[in-house]
């Protein structure tokens, strides 16, 4: 036992209400500044240029038009990162190729330059007069393609790490096997074996605000930076990498953020704008991207393939799983195999167990996160398999999951054992849901009905978090805390600050400073944040509250030792008319020896983790072969809910995240190996119109590594869906369908063959 | 004792056992303690002082953010697995 368990508080006055978000009245008037609104005096704007082609060597740039052209500062290639970044950081030499592509292009969209200009259509045009020549490669569109024999090879210098061996001239960049018991003996003993192929195509986040930034380096070689990101001194350390800077060097100032959900961790634009200051006579540099270059050359989701074989004994208990996943990494390593491989069976407790992962380079753009990065694609094939054997086997769906479902001390297929977990917490309050109780609507005329039900696990994150306090004079409290708000954490963390400090959530007025002033925090993700950052506030919290009562003692001219405090009030246990509120105090502090602060910085441990179930109810038209989700319903362990209508809202985004991936969405490849539908128009996202109500149950089992029981929410969600949806349209039509989106041409083709 | 869990990639170093039970009261002890038991395992597990790059040191029941500094207690499983990121 290496992790720290805390005594649960059990009542609670702020955690677990509703109140005003401190961030509110900006975002609802539009007083709140987003990357895009950032203006400073000389601004000027940068665009990119980007290959036409998905796959290529890069045979001449010729920038000398561009270059010559009235209004334009400066144009930089792949060479102006070699010229800055003299140490080579070899950890960010492929980052680099990315950001700015070297002597190959390796997915439509890959930017090869970058112009600065007096205005936006000014570089826009700069940009088309420069001129890259390539010499053409057939692309590499998918893992199939990637790994066949003879597959063209994208990236000559890549040795690829398979299950520890180097090997040259590969598109494998990585494999990983778990192992647990033997899997051979299992499968010997079980009565029902089921293997199934699953397909998945590349999926995007979908956030609302593009890509952007704005750099100004000055003369003294200090980067200050603005960028709608998910981590701010993720930013600032790979942009100080990428451009030759150290990191106190760099600042990166705070601005909202319109959508992430693990896109927003990659950083594309801050290099190119500050190399573009620097090139450009200091002068500050915006650069936004449009929609179109967002699809095409920001991280999406992985598609791939993966194969599941489970056994299962009459009795009802799995015996031995197999788990095969490939997924799409885009043009360079790094898809989310490990988080893929370690999730896929996490929910059930199968005894003998091989996973194998594969990393896939293929010719699209590089993968990034997107909520709980490589469980939804896994969850599909694994719960769909499930589905399947309940099915053969005429099992109820929710217990046999209970009669397998993990535990306290059962072993992951990585080998971790669990500690307290709330799956089967989770399942119960499924089976006892009015959705689960209530019959599915009866098929008529040309729409039949089905309904699914899967489950989802994340293993939630921890890591550094810093929280800062400061008492103000009039007994209010300002929280600074390093932590990107993607969902809403400066009022779950000013919340449960004010629920130590035994005041009300308004009275904490939470605010995010730049990167130099505040303590260094990891990027909002993994559901991390409220766990993380929470626990630095509530430790900042406890030293606020050790410092004000050395001062009521100091005031009061008492020990210490007499002194203590409960409900936001300082008393002295000996004498009952000493007692100050946290405003008296704040009120008299400065004779006590000046303002009262406080901070607190962790670096913690993950394993909060979460399970969530899907069920939806779906309607699909026989004749256009349209699915309609009637009712959805997500159950979430998320261990204690701080702010439950955010708690709620995170749940019902990532249900409807994973409804799109399910039903429409996905990066269509044309022979070329270039995406088609790179729009909101033809990349088809479910809106409020598509979707009924998403209803949410809250299930909460406290994680004991937290005192008030916070695990984390924002990625679960949207693992169950995808396969829910899939065992819905399996019990609406009686065919499975094995590949995502389960869209209406597929639906008919299964309709129409019978 | 702690009990050390290899990735698949290194058992056939430990000769294919599932773990290995090794002393010490940090996870630097422990490492050094099974590098004299396996030489050369400690190269494939730490780099410059640190746990190496793109692995995760998973010490009782999540991944430690103390490095070789953890203290372990009797009996704690140490499991060497790849790192993850999160969304």
């Amino acid at each position: 036992m290496t992790l720290k368990n805390y005594k649960q508080k059990k009542d609670f006055n702020v955690i677990g209400t509703n109140p005003i978000r401190h961030d509110g009245y900006d975002k609802v008037t539009g007083r709140a500044i987003y990357g895009a609104d950032v203006k400073l005096p000389n601004l000027i704007w940068g665009e990119v240029v980007r290959s036409t082609i998905a796959h290529g060597k890069i045979k001449s740039i010729d920038v000398s038009k561009a270059e010559k052209m009235e209004g334009v500062f400066a144009v930089i290639t792949h060479k102006d990162f070699e010229k800055n970044n003299k140490d080579n950081n070899v950890n960010l030499a492929r980052d680099m190729q990315n950001i700015l592509a070297k002597d190959k292009v390796l997915y439509k969209g890959h930017a090869i330059a970058a112009v600065s200009a007096r205005d936006r259509n000014t570089a826009k045009e700069a940009c088309n007069l420069i001129k890259v020549e390539y010499e053409e490669l057939q692309p590499v569109s998918n893992v199939s393609e990637a790994i066949e024999t003879n597959a063209p090879i994208l990236i000559e210098d890549l040795v690829g790490d398979h299950l520890g061996k180097a090997v040259n001239k590969t598109n494998i960049a990585k494999q990983i096997r778990h192992q647990l018991g033997d899997t051979n003996e299992g499968f010997k003993h079980s009565d029902l074996i089921i293997e199934k192929e699953f397909d998945l195509e590349m999926v995007h986040q979908g956030y609302i605000e593009p890509h952007n930034a704005t750099a100004h380096w000055d003369e003294n070689d200090h980067l200050s930076l603005w960028s709608s990101t998910q981590g701010s001194f993720a930013v600032r350390d790979l942009t100080a990498g990428f451009v030759g800077l150290n990191e106190s060097q760099v600042t990166t100032y705070p601005v909202e953020i319109g959508g992430g959900f693990g896109g927003k961790t990659k950083v594309y634009l801050p290099p190119l704008a500050a190399l573009l200051s620097k090139k450009s006579g200091f002068r500050p540099v915006k650069m936004i991207m449009d929609r179109v270059s967002v699809f095409l050359a920001s991280g999406p989701a992985p598609g791939g393939k993966v194969r599941v074989k489970l056994g299962v004994t009459k009795e009802g208990k799995f015996t031995a799983g197999i788990v095969d996943l490939k997924f799409e990494a885009g043009a360079f390593p790094g898809s989310s195999i490990a988080a893929g491989a370690t999730c896929c069976l996490a929910c059930y407790n199968i005894p003998n167990v091989q996973i194998d992962a594969f990393d896939v380079v293929v010719n699209k753009p590089k993968t990034a996160a997107y909520r709980a990065p490589g469980s939804p694609q896994v969850s599909f094939a694994v719960e769909s398999v499930i589905d399947d054997i309940c099915e053969k086997m005429d099992w109820d769906k929710i217990d046999f999951r209970l009669n397998n479902a993990s535990k306290e001390g059962t072993r992951r297929a990585d080998g971790v054992q669990f500690n307290k977990i709330g799956f089967i917490e989770t399942l119960e309050a499924a089976k006892s849901s009015d959705h689960w109780k209530s019959p599915l609507m009866k098929n008529n005329q040309n729409k039949v009905y089905g309904r699914g039900i899967a489950c989802g696990f994340w293993m939630n994150g921890g890591g550094k978090s810093t929280v800062d306090l400061m008492l103000h004079d009039d007994g209010n409290i300002a929280l600074n805390e390093g932590s990107a708000d993607i969902g809403g954490t400066r009022t779950s963390i000013a919340m449960q600050v004010a629920e130590t400090l035994g005041v009300s959530a308004e009275r904490i007025q939470p605010s995010i400073p730049n990167t130099d002033s505040i303590g260094f925090t990891g990027t909002t993700g993994g559901s991390r944040t409220t766990y993380a950052t929470g626990l630095a506030g509530l430790e900042a919290a406890d030293k606020l509250i050790i410092e004000m009562k050395k001062r009521a003692g100091i005031y009061w001219n008492i020990e210490e030792t007499d002194i203590k405090f409960s409900e936001g009030n300082i008393y002295s246990t000996k004498d009952p008319e000493l007692k100050l509120s946290i405003k008296e105090l704040a009120a008299v502090i400065g004779e006590t020896g000046g303002p009262i602060s406080s901070t607190s910085s962790v670096n913690l441990p993950g394993g909060g983790n979460g399970f969530g179930i899907g069920i939806s109810d779906i309607q699909i038209d026989t004749l256009t072969g349209k699915t309609d989700v009637v009712r959805y319903t997500a159950i979430q362990d998320v261990g204690k809910a701080i702010y439950p209508q955010y708690v709620e809202s995170q749940i019902a985004g990532g249900a409807v995240q994973g409804i799109g991936w399910a039903l429409n969405e996905e990066y269509y490849m044309n022979d070329m190996g270039i995406m088609t539908n790179s729009s909101f128009l033809d990349y088809r996202m479910p809106t409020s119109l598509d979707l009924p109500n998403i209803e949410v149950i809250i299930v909460e089992v406290p994680n004991p590594q937290h005192p008030y029981g916070v695990r984390g929410v924002g990625e679960v969600p949207i693992i169950p869906p995808l396969a829910t949806l899939a065992n819905a349209i399996k019990d609406a039509i009686g065919t499975r369908i094995y590949s995502t989106p389960m869209n209406p041409g597929k639906i008919l083709e299964v309709l129409s063959s019978g | 004792m702690a009990k050390v869990f290899l990735p698949f990639q290194l058992k056939e170093i430990t000769e294919n056992k599932d773990f290995i039970e090794v002393k010490g009261k940090t996870l630097r002890e422990v490492i050094n303690n099974l590098d004299n038991m396996y030489p050369g395992l400690k190269d494939h597990l730490v780099e410059e002082g640190k746990i190496k790059s793109g692995l995760s040191a998973i010490c009782g029941f999540a991944a430690t953010r103390k490095g070789l500094l953890q203290e372990l207690e009797e009996d704690t499983e140490v499991h060497f697995l790849p790192a993850i990121s999160g969304g």
